[in-house]
């Protein structure tokens, strides 16, 4: 590709874009994957699982490599993958305080010893001159129509799963006693949610790579809960950061010889620190604001 | 990395053994496992496991932006492992961060590591040396050579004994902070100091397992250590032990099977150790804190 000139005209550079068939669908994987995997990292923040999402979106690599290796699809690598170590991270919690320390170095284990076997299955397969890089940081090039196709099946199908899960989720998420005492069922919504973020992360690393999914999930939902802390408002915010910083990163991923990833994660993490600078200084400017309310009640008697 | 790969494969198994290239991996290996086994133990302890993850992410960044700027890749290990983890320590309170925060941070770092990579892999001193990012991510221990050896040692061995310095306090500020701060012991002080050594492990270890799989280093023998025993002193000399015996088995099962990657061996070897007591039927365990006031 010769390199094309960006010309801030936003019309032509979209339709330059877009005049190649990749291009388009790298914008509609990335659309879907941004919307899916913001949704479900929007969770995985308020629930602070980041631990076991980013376990789970590593796994991503494995699947994909052992998929190489014994040359059966892509897609069932990482959708096998990543929903299997999410069942598997599921089965370790069970009957233990979530986020005790001990939990925390079993979800180590399992994402090292994944990766090694990740790293096992490249080294077997002597074929790929590229090495792991192509499905550790990803590529948006040449995306078939028929992957656009899957990743938007699957994708709704979490969006799905989500809307009807979403309302008792919320609830064992912010409170799991009292939810539990309602009778909601918390272990059973803690299995399904992390089967859930699997699938996502299976969907969103066949475009990211595996390592920067978890840029995707963790930072468009950490910056909408600095920003608000009302739940659909959130939640529908982190969506529209996600998918923002993924078409922009695309946009500027074309236009310049830097990888996708790069762009992505820098725009998404100077929104996250952005949004960090407006709550400090209207914290502050809050602060100075009763000072100065106080000292005039304080004055006028 | 292919010239390891190349050698393994042309020396055969049973002479492996005799290699010079052989003795360097297992003097530095021992000395990173002992190391990671102790520092790993209290980052299990401290439930900061999270934050090895992060400095695993962040030691692959650090080389390849010392090697993308013509530096000795160690250089960018430890710098930006240490640098990490000091901030990582000084942004939350009481010197540990949010989850969300260590999460966000490294996604981006990350992120940055890739731009690194693609600067390295596409500059003039990089060109045709696309195996760099996969030795870094992954390891290459049979590739030390005699003054990387000298010095992953000396550095390691620096670590261990600092660790057991300061393991005394450190238990202390770890199970009951608050009394702790109470009798004098500087807590925070200590949460910094301990995530600088962590950070010097992780540059250590990414020389033998590779950045991305240097959190099993930390995090399985300490694991099993914990389900093993809970005397904090037992513990910590069953991590360090078990971390170098595993370093020790994987090696050898590299040297013996030449298609077998030394970093997959080694953390096999950890996690088979690992996942041995989930079979072990447990105790009836009391908190740790008391086990402590006992001993």
């Amino acid at each position: 590709m010769e390199s094309p000139v960006f010309s801030w005209n936003p019309l032509y550079d979209f339709q330059l874009m877009w005049s190649y068939p990749f291009m388009v669908n790298a914008f509609r994987a990335g659309a879907i994957v941004a919307v899916v995997a913001g949704a479900v990292g929007w969770f995985m923040v308020l629930r602070r699982q980041t631990f076991a999402g980013h376990t789970l979106s590593v796994v991503a690599f494995p699947g994909a490599a052992l998929a190489t290796l014994a040359g059966f699809s892509l897609s069932l690598g990482y959708f096998g993958f990543c929903v299997a170590a999410g069942l598997v991270l599921a089965l370790m919690r069970r009957g233990r305080e979530p986020g005790g320390s001990e939990e925390s170095a079993a979800t180590g284990v399992v994402q090292a010893f994944l990766l090694a076997c990740g790293y096992l299955f490249m080294a077997l397969y002597k074929g790929l001159l590229e090495g792991p890089q192509a499905l550790l940081f990803g590529s948006f090039l040449g995306i078939t129509t028929g992957q656009v196709a899957t990743l938007a099946v699957a994708g709704l199908a979490v969006l799905l799963a989500l809307a009807v899960l979403g309302r008792p989720l919320l609830f064992a998420s912010v409170d799991p006693q009292v939810a539990a005492a309602r009778g909601v069922p918390v272990r059973a919504l803690s299995v399904a949610f992390l089967v859930l973020l699997g699938v996502a992360t299976a969907e969103a690393a066949q475009i990211t790579g595996a390592l920067l999914v978890f840029a995707l999930m963790v930072l468009p939902a950490a910056t909408a809960q600095v920003l608000t802390a009302r739940p659909g408002l959130s939640l529908l915010l982190t969506v529209i950061l996600g998918f923002a910083v993924t078409w922009a990163g695309l946009v500027a991923a074309f236009y310049r010889p830097y990888p996708l990833g790069f762009f992505v994660t820098s725009f998404a993490f100077g929104l996250f620190l952005l949004a960090h600078a407006a709550r400090f200084t209207a914290r502050a400017l809050e602060r100075r604001r009763d000072a100065l309310g106080a000292a005039f009640a304080g004055g006028a008697a | 990395m292919s010239l390891l790969l190349a050698s393994a494969d042309s020396a055969g198994a049973a002479s492996a053994w005799s290699q010079p290239f052989f003795h360097h991996a297992l003097l530095a290996g021992t000395s990173i496992a002992l190391a990671a086994g102790l520092v790993g133990y209290f980052l299990v302890l401290r439930a900061q496991i999270f934050t090895g993850d992060a400095l695993s992410h962040v030691a692959f960044t650090g080389a390849m932006a010392a090697l993308a700027g013509g530096y000795d890749l160690r250089l960018g290990l430890f710098v930006s492992c240490v640098l990490v983890g000091l901030l990582l320590a000084g942004v939350g309170r009481r010197g540990k961060a949010d989850d969300v925060v260590i999460g966000s941070a490294f996604a981006w770092v990350l992120g940055l590591g890739s731009f690194f990579l693609t600067l390295y892999t596409t500059s003039a001193s990089g060109s045709g040396n696309g195996g760099a990012g996969t030795s870094v991510l992954f390891g290459s221990i049979f590739g030390l050579d005699g003054g990387q050896t000298l010095v992953a040692v000396l550095i390691a061995l620096a670590v261990s004994l600092a660790v057991l310095l300061i393991a005394r306090p450190l238990l202390f500020a770890t199970l009951d902070e608050n009394v702790a701060a109470a009798r004098g012991v500087p807590v925070k002080a200590l949460g910094l100091g301990f995530l600088a050594l962590v950070g010097v492990t992780a540059g250590e270890a990414t020389q033998a397992v590779g950045s991305l799989l240097l959190l099993g280093l930390l995090a399985a023998p300490a694991g099993t250590a914990i389900r093993l025993t809970n005397r904090p002193f037992r513990g910590l000399a069953l991590a360090g032990g078990l971390a170098v015996g595993e370093m020790w088995v994987g090696l050898a099962v590299a040297a013996w099977i030449p298609q077998c990657p030394p970093s997959f061996a080694i953390m096999t070897a950890a996690t088979v150790a690992y996942a041995a007591t989930w079979l072990r039927p447990r105790r009836d365990r009391r908190p740790s804190a008391l086990a402590t006031a006992e001993s």
